[in-house]
């Protein structure tokens, strides 16, 4: 039997075109445009700051991935229970949370989404769905095995979902996770956003085959290998496999193609670090570029217009910088915070 | 008149597990051997049988991935216990303990608690060797976020128990096979808030303070008696709360008696015994020592399987008093 290989969807020359929507509402399709902009000029934002040195702690951007969190996060509800990883930010914005709580979080503010004790690296969001993430590789994966664990045992649709990178995979626990999940049928979602890069080093150096969706295959989990640029590809995929978790029939697997625009972390391209990694390349991934391919897509069945564009980022930009305003004035954590916050007790009690 | 009903340790964990699960619908068990738990001698019996598979349940061998299960379990609402039959086997989990459950409170700003329990048994002797036979509480207890739970009576095996998964914070809860046939006078069942629990004197004494914890703690009380034989009152403490530790009551023993053995099933540095030293020196006026603290623990070696090397690797009743008879020695040398 052949591996498992993600085909052409691995050619940055390929998949420029708008992405296909004629079976979709407009209107939503303008509220995911709208999203995935906002994510992206928050990320730009936080870019900035951090470039300035106003961020004190490490940022792992997703500049170019937005479809994937946008996409899958049309499927959930509040009551689903999400877990991310390093590089988070769109998977809470695509949620719903605030994107002054999250800028408040990354500068450490006691208004933010974690209250300021966890940064870029630890968000925390679950009135809108999203239990946390960490940046320990693959930390959290058992941990939304558990989550979907717990609505079935509460007997409710509820599904986890586990957000994890290409790199993940190649760790121990992932494959305990997959196993686990799939004997207990366990609701729960696995999204592989696969941008091709652990940190600097390319997939090629470190796994015989670029489709990370082999090891569902080999775990018998449905899963879907999809254009990670495409918001209507990754939408349809997800919810396909969300329902079969709120269903009783198990965990998913879906893997999107994608790639990131910036390094591993903080605002550099890091061409010059990693191994694989060239400008010609990214020049190219920029030309799969999911925002772009939506709005040339709903340009083309006339339901958008650049000039609606402009304005929409006029928009977004005045609210990120008001958000920003907000956050960068806000309160810092108390002193007491670091004591009262290791335990439940809190007031000082252990 | 009726004599007092006695529970052993093994029973009186599994009445700990039977009150839970009766009471307690949010709570489930996760782990390795569950449905067939001869590893973990009578603490385990028929859960499954009487509680349903679907709450007791047996696992793939994946020490991380369960452990990790528990806490996003536990972050949903549940109140999981994860069950190690053998400590050695969950280091594959340490990620789960340490990274995601201890610390995830702090990092989130208190906004939600993992409220799981991972139960680790201490499982040695019987020629098992270096890997079926650890203690390491101590690494556990070095841990802000977790607290460390060491049962040493009957009664607190299965309070302590209900009492760990009934709070809210991450919990690792260490028993020792060599208790279960431990016994006390048994006592109706209490719903305690573990935050109250701290360490316990067990006997009192006017001469030396020997602390333990768990099995640690039946070797004090075994070496009490040998030094009552020798016109020596020993005051006995059991920790039984490793993390937070709070030495206050054990700091007030020594300035009394003026001597001070701790005892752990642990290696010597940076473990356990050494904390309760440096705690209790902390706190007490320096002058009130008669002579230098001891520590009764491990060889700094790996568990043997040989049986006269494993003979001489664990501490012992005889050396524990043995220990704290030459403090009196020293001191009469010293005067």
């Amino acid at each position: 039997m052949p591996v498992l290989d993600l085909g052409d969807l691995v050619d940055p020359a390929k998949y420029h075109e708008p992405i296909e929507i004629s079976s979709e509402d407009p209107e939503f399709l303008r509220l995911q445009l709208r999203k995935m902009l906002c994510i992206r000029l928050v990320e730009q934002q936080l870019a900035r700051a951090r470039k300035e040195g106003i961020i004190g702690g490490p940022v792992h951007l997703g500049v170019g991935q937005e479809a994937i969190a946008v996409g899958v996060s049309a499927c959930l509800r509040s009551s689903d229970r999400v877990f991310g990883a390093h590089r988070s930010h769109s998977h809470v914005l695509a949620l719903g949370s605030e994107v002054h709580a999250l800028f408040a979080e990354v500068l450490g503010k006691n208004t933010g989404l974690s209250r300021g004790m966890g940064g870029s690296m630890h968000l925390w969001d679950a009135p809108r769905g999203f239990y946390g993430s960490v940046p320990i590789v693959a930390g959290t994966v058992p941990l939304a095995v558990g989550a979907g664990l717990a609505a079935k045992l509460q007997g409710v649709d509820d599904v986890g979902v586990s957000y994890l990178g290409d790199g993940a995979v190649e760790e121990g626990s992932v494959q305990e996770s997959l196993n686990l999940a799939r004997v207990l049928g366990v609701p729960v979602l696995f999204v592989v956003e696969n941008n091709f890069f652990s940190s600097h080093m390319h997939i090629g150096l470190r796994q015989p085959s670029n489709a990370t969706a082999r090891f569902a295959q080999a775990h018998d989990i449905p899963f879907a290998i999809v254009d990670g640029n495409d918001v209507v590809a990754v939408h349809k995929a997800a919810r396909q496999l969300v329902e079969h978790a709120r269903a009783g029939k198990g965990p998913g697997f879906l893997e999107a193609v994608t790639y990131r625009w910036l390094g591993h972390v903080d605002w550099r391209e890091d061409i010059d670090v990693g191994v694989n990694r060239s400008i010609e390349e990214l020049q190219n991934w920029r030309g799969r570029d999911p925002v772009g391919r939506l709005a040339a897509a709903l340009e083309h069945a006339r339901e958008w217009s650049p000039a609606r564009h402009t304005k929409l980022i006029e928009e977004i930009d005045a609210e990120i910088e008001m958000a920003w305003d907000r956050a960068m004035a806000d309160p810092w954590p108390q002193p007491e915070a670091l004591l009262d916050r290791v335990y439940s007790s809190g007031g000082g009690r252990q | 008149m009726a004599a007092t009903a006695r529970i052993r340790y093994g029973e009186a964990i599994l009445a700990g597990f039977e009150y839970l699960l009766h009471r307690y619908p949010e709570v489930f068990v996760i782990g390795q051997g569950l449905w067939s738990p001869w590893y973990v001698g009578n603490t385990m019996t028929d859960l499954d049988k009487k509680f349903g598979k679907h709450r007791i349940i047996d696992t793939p061998v994946s020490e991380s991935a369960c452990t990790g299960a528990g806490v996003g379990a536990a972050l949903a609402g549940m109140r999981p216990i994860v069950v190690h039959p053998r400590i050695d086997f969950m280091l594959y989990a340490m990620d789960a303990v340490v990274n995601q459950a201890a610390k995830w409170s702090h990092m989130i700003g208190g906004q939600a608690h993992p409220a799981v329990v991972i139960r680790g048994i201490v499982n040695r002797g019987g020629e098992q060797g270096a890997q079926h036979s650890q203690s390491l509480h101590s690494w556990f207890s070095h841990i802000p976020g977790l607290r460390v739970v060491m049962p040493y009576t009957p009664t607190d095996a299965r309070d302590l128990l209900i009492a760990s998964t009934l709070c809210d914070d991450p919990v690792m809860y260490i028993d020792d096979r060599w208790l279960y046939s431990e016994e006390c006078d048994d006592s109706p069942i209490r719903e305690l808030d573990l935050r109250d629990i701290g360490p316990q004197c067990l006997r009192a004494g006017k001469e030396v303070t020997l602390v333990g914890s768990g099995y640690s703690t039946h070797l004090c009380m075994a070496a009490a008696r040998l030094l009552e034989a020798s016109q020596i009152a020993a005051e006995v403490f059991d920790l039984r709360v490793l993390n937070p530790l709070n030495c206050g009551d054990i700091a007030r023993s020594v300035e009394k008696t003026g001597r001070l053995v701790a005892v752990d099933g642990s290696w010597t540095n940076c473990g356990l015994a050494g904390e309760v030293i440096a705690q209790v020196c902390e706190k007490i006026d320096p002058r009130s020592l008669r002579a230098a603290p001891r520590r009764v623990t491990l060889p700094a070696a790996p568990a043997p399987t040989s049986k006269p090397l494993e003979a001489v690797y664990y501490p012992t009743a005889e050396q524990v008093a043995q220990v704290a008879k030459q403090m009196f020695e020293s001191a009469r040398t010293v005067t």
